[in-house]
């Protein structure tokens, strides 16, 4: 088991609920085999550096979890078939990785700093 | 002879000296470069979005590379142009 991160990009023509649907979609699939979600951050509609499928913009998602490593070949397979999802990037985590994200998850839900608690 | 403090140089000495340079990541004990913020990673692309050399940087090697792998995950990721120009 793991740690992992995957920030993916769907297309803005998406309506909302079938945003949250796709969304649903891969958070489910983590859940069913195996994989404990950690942390899902919405970034909302960003602009894109460059355009991608001829759209400048795109929902960005982070999907931060724990698997066991067979588990991302099926995971990034189902991102491939899924043509509403234009780019995504899985990166695992190394030990420094690990402190930084629990950092910032720890800031982004408003717990308080371990020293300041 | 002339003591030291009656010679009048042209420009003071100290213009020649280079300062010494530093890997920011060791002397702030930074250990993760995030790929997700583009703020901190403009520091190391120049205005066209091209990546720093490490002379320019003065990063640490292994920092450097660090950096280098976090900026082309941006790039993969629209976050950063892979080229622009009049990007700050």
């Amino acid at each position: 088991m793991s740690n992992y991160e995957t920030v993916f990009i769907t297309t803005p023509v998406l309506s909302n609920d079938e945003y949250t649907r796709t969304v649903k979609k891969y958070t489910d699939l983590v859940e069913k085999n195996g994989g404990t979600l950690v942390q899902k951050e919405d970034w909302g509609i960003r602009q894109l550096a460059y355009p991608i499928q001829k759209k400048t913009t795109g929902f960005y998602t982070l999907l931060q979890f724990e698997a066991d490593p067979q588990f991302i070949k099926k995971f990034e397979v189902e991102f491939k078939r899924d043509e509403s999802i234009m780019r995504f990037l899985t990166s695992k985590f190394d030990k420094h990785g690990l402190a930084y994200a629990q950092q910032r998850r720890d800031k982004l839900n408003g717990k308080p700093r371990k020293t300041e608690a | 002879m002339a003591t030291h403090e009656e010679i009048k140089f042209l420009n003071s000495p100290k213009i020649g000296l280079q300062r010494k340079k530093y890997c920011r990541f060791k002397k702030s004990g930074i250990k993760h470069i995030d790929y997700k913020d583009p703020q901190f990673l403009f520091k190391f692309i120049n205005d066209q979005g091209k990546l720093l050399p490490r002379r320019l940087t003065g990063n640490s090697l292994k920092f450097q590379r660090k950096i280098s792998q976090a900026v082309k995950k941006a790039r993969h990721l629209a976050i950063l142009p892979y080229v622009t120009d009049l990007l700050k």
